[in-house]
């Protein structure tokens, strides 16, 4: 079985702090992580090869750097890693980057499932999976929670909505993106970090790829950001202490207009 | 002089090395070398912040993707109308308020899509909403949402009649199915936008949202290609009035069999939200974290949720503990929501959690410890002992709401 996960390197948003003065991100000092969502994707890919067998390829497009993103998969039990990084992908937006990433697939070849997480945690856009399996034209199943039965070439998962899930079952080759729910992450071993340390990434460029220069980075890309500005922060308001009941009662008043 | 990507760039000899851009850049990516501006294009996100603060027109970016599409010739704007087990969904309402207000600015029609099955019912509710025309798609296969029979419909209708502005709600069935759409019409597409508005001159839909969780704001344009997408945020606009002598054009469509063939199968359909509201949709969240201390005692705050009629909210280490499905999760790798009032009860208010929930309109935190982040945010902070404050809460609504 072979199975393709897609990753992103993000700056842990935990960090990310706003400069008073100039209002603006302050990125300095920012430690760049696998998204916290592709964590999931990576483990849910790595347990279905210990219990099916074959390997699993991690697929990045970013910056050089994103090697380390790579590397990190490789520790927790990712088989071969690609980045794929071109400074012809800059400006690339869910449209160029899916684009990419499928062009990037259909040169790894033949596989069973792709695995995204839902979405990554600096853009929050949840398109770039979907986007990838349009492109690709296989099925799709977004927000999956469980992988219930893997069997005959078909997969049956739980997909997570706002009710509850759906059961869904889909052919293979497909692509999921998943949700938290659906594993815990394991820690990478020694034995994993020695084996990421050494390990080869192999690297694209758009050349390599064979993508059409008009469907990527700015150029392929029909949206554009025209704007970015610092939304007002919030403040903290007044601060209630005293006898619990006379601060239901203070409170209660104070939010009467809501909940009437 | 390396390291630039191909679509921004200096012209080193317009520039002057005073600086102004590397404190306007909202990713740290332009440095001085050689008191000449260099971009960092790992960083670089061609926001274009650096081009409109330079005064001396150094820095230039590549101009996009062309259409060859004669754009003149889309009109209207249209929200997908998402309906579960028949039911249209609110977020459908908010989004027919927001466009109605759209079209106006535009001149055109507003205009809902809706698919299911057995949904004639439906037109008058749509219409009342302010729908000038309704499409309707009514087939047994689309009775339930699936992506490929969803996206080939909404395709299909999108290509005939040529909207410029599809809006749709950034729901679980959203997000998936314009995303499916977009690539396949060659479309822009905006992610869970917090704001709209039109650039009248240029008949454009500026898109505005929220990124790095809410760190930032940015506001996205869809120059060349049509319709503009966006998907939009739960409880951010206002419903659509109704109006219930207002009345639509209707059209109705029949699609092939093969448009409306799914690969995937839909097996089962399972409720299993413990309280009646729906986290995303509810306009008051009570929310129990860490403080809480246990499952038995997270009936405190579903007391208080049931007498507000508000949906509960867990913070991830109640999630993580085991105390609250991760379906009620609030925060980063759970649920972003939005309603009028959130009660947070013993949450720190770590960023992750702050990032799910900084929208609402008031924040109420309860927390013994008076340093807690949360009341940083805090509309309303208590600072005391949650066990003795909740059920005082609880039975002071309960009086307050005669319940």
């Amino acid at each position: 079985m072979h199975i393709i996960v897609c990753i992103k390197q993000v700056p842990n948003t935990t960090d990310v702090k706003i400069d008073p003065v100039t209002n603006t991100l302050i990125r300095e000092g920012v430690e760049s992580v696998v998204n916290p969502f592709d964590a999931y994707a990576i483990e849910e890919g790595v347990r279905l090869k210990e219990k099916f067998g074959g390997k699993v390829t991690v697929v990045t497009m970013g910056p050089p750097q994103a090697e380390n993103a790579l590397k990190d998969a490789i520790s927790v039990g990712c088989d071969e890693a690609v980045l794929v990084s071109d400074r012809k992908f800059a400006g690339s937006d869910t449209w160029a980057t899916s684009y990419t990433l499928s062009c990037a697939i259909k040169k790894i070849g033949t596989y069973d499932i792709i695995i995204c997480g839902k979405q990554a945690s600096d853009g929050d856009t949840a398109q770039v999976g979907p986007g990838i399996s349009t492109h690709l034209d296989i099925p799709q199943v977004t927000y999956v929670k469980k992988i219930e039965e893997l069997k005959d070439n078909k997969i049956r998962v739980e997909r997570m909505t706002e009710e509850g899930y759906d059961i869904v079952e889909a052919p293979m080759p497909c692509l999921i993106t998943v949700v938290k729910e659906i594993n815990s992450p394991r820690i990478p071993s020694l034995k994993g970090m020695m084996k990421a340390k050494s390990a080869r990434i192999t690297k694209w460029t758009a050349e390599d790829i064979d993508c059409d220069p008009d469907c990527i980075g700015l150029q392929g890309s029909p949206t554009r950001v025209v704007k970015i500005f610092t939304p007002p922060q919030r403040k903290g308001g007044e601060i209630l202490k005293g006898d619990a009941s006379e601060v239901a009662v203070k409170i209660t008043e104070l939010l009467k207009d809501i909940v009437l | 002089m390396k390291n630039e990507p191909d679509a921004i760039r200096i012209i080193f000899d317009n520039c002057t090395g005073c600086t102004l851009c590397t404190r306007s850049c909202p990713f740290g990516a332009i440095q001085m070398m050689d008191k000449k501006a260099v971009i960092d294009l790992s960083k670089c996100n061609i926001c274009g912040a650096c081009v409109d603060t330079c005064k001396f027109k150094a820095i230039e970016i590549q101009k996009g993707r062309e259409s060859k599409k004669d754009l003149t010739s889309f009109k209207d704007v249209w929200v997908f109308c998402e309906q579960k087990k028949g039911v249209v969904q609110t977020i459908s309402f908010e989004l027919l308020g927001e466009g109605k207000k759209l079209a106006r600015k535009l001149g055109v029609k507003l205009c809902a899509v809706i698919l299911g099955s057995d949904i004639e019912s439906k037109i008058d509710e749509l219409s009342a909403r302010g729908a000038d025309k309704i499409y309707i798609a009514d087939s047994p296969e689309l009775k339930f949402y699936q992506d490929e029979p969803y996206t080939n419909v909404l395709v299909k209708l999108v290509q005939e009649y040529k909207p410029e502005i599809l809006l749709c709600g950034a729901t679980t069935i959203g997000r998936s199915l314009v995303s499916r759409v977009a690539i396949t019409i060659d479309a822009g597409l905006t992610a869970d936008c917090t704001g709209l508005d039109i650039d009248e001159k240029e008949r454009l839909l500026l898109q505005t949202r929220p990124a790095f969780g809410g760190n930032i704001m940015a506001t996205i344009i869809t120059p060349n290609h049509r319709p503009q997408m966006a998907t939009v945020r739960h409880k951010v606009m206002k419903e659509a009035e109704i109006h219930k002598a207002h009345k639509a054009e209707v059209i109705r469509k029949k699609f092939e069999p093969g448009d409306l063939r799914s690969r995937t199968t839909l097996i089962d359909i399972v409720d299993e939200i413990e309280e009646t509201v729906n986290l995303t949709e509810a306009d008051i969240i009570v929310s129990g974290g860490r403080g809480i201390g246990g499952t038995e005692k997270f009936s405190l705050v579903k007391d208080l949720a049931k007498v507000l009629g508000a949906a509960v909210g867990s913070s991830r280490s109640a999630v993580d503990a085991g105390w609250m499905p991760y379906s009620h999760q609030v925060g980063q790798t759970g649920k972003t929501v939005c309603p009028k009032l959130y009660i947070a009860c013993g949450i720190s208010g770590q960023i992750q959690h702050l990032i799910g929930m900084q929208s609402a309109k008031v924040i109420v935190a309860i927390n013994k410890d008076p340093d807690a982040p949360i009341f940083k945010v805090a509309t309303y902070g208590i600072v005391g002992d949650l066990f003795e404050i909740l059920p005082a809460l609880t039975k002071e609504f309960k009086r307050v709401l005669k319940k």
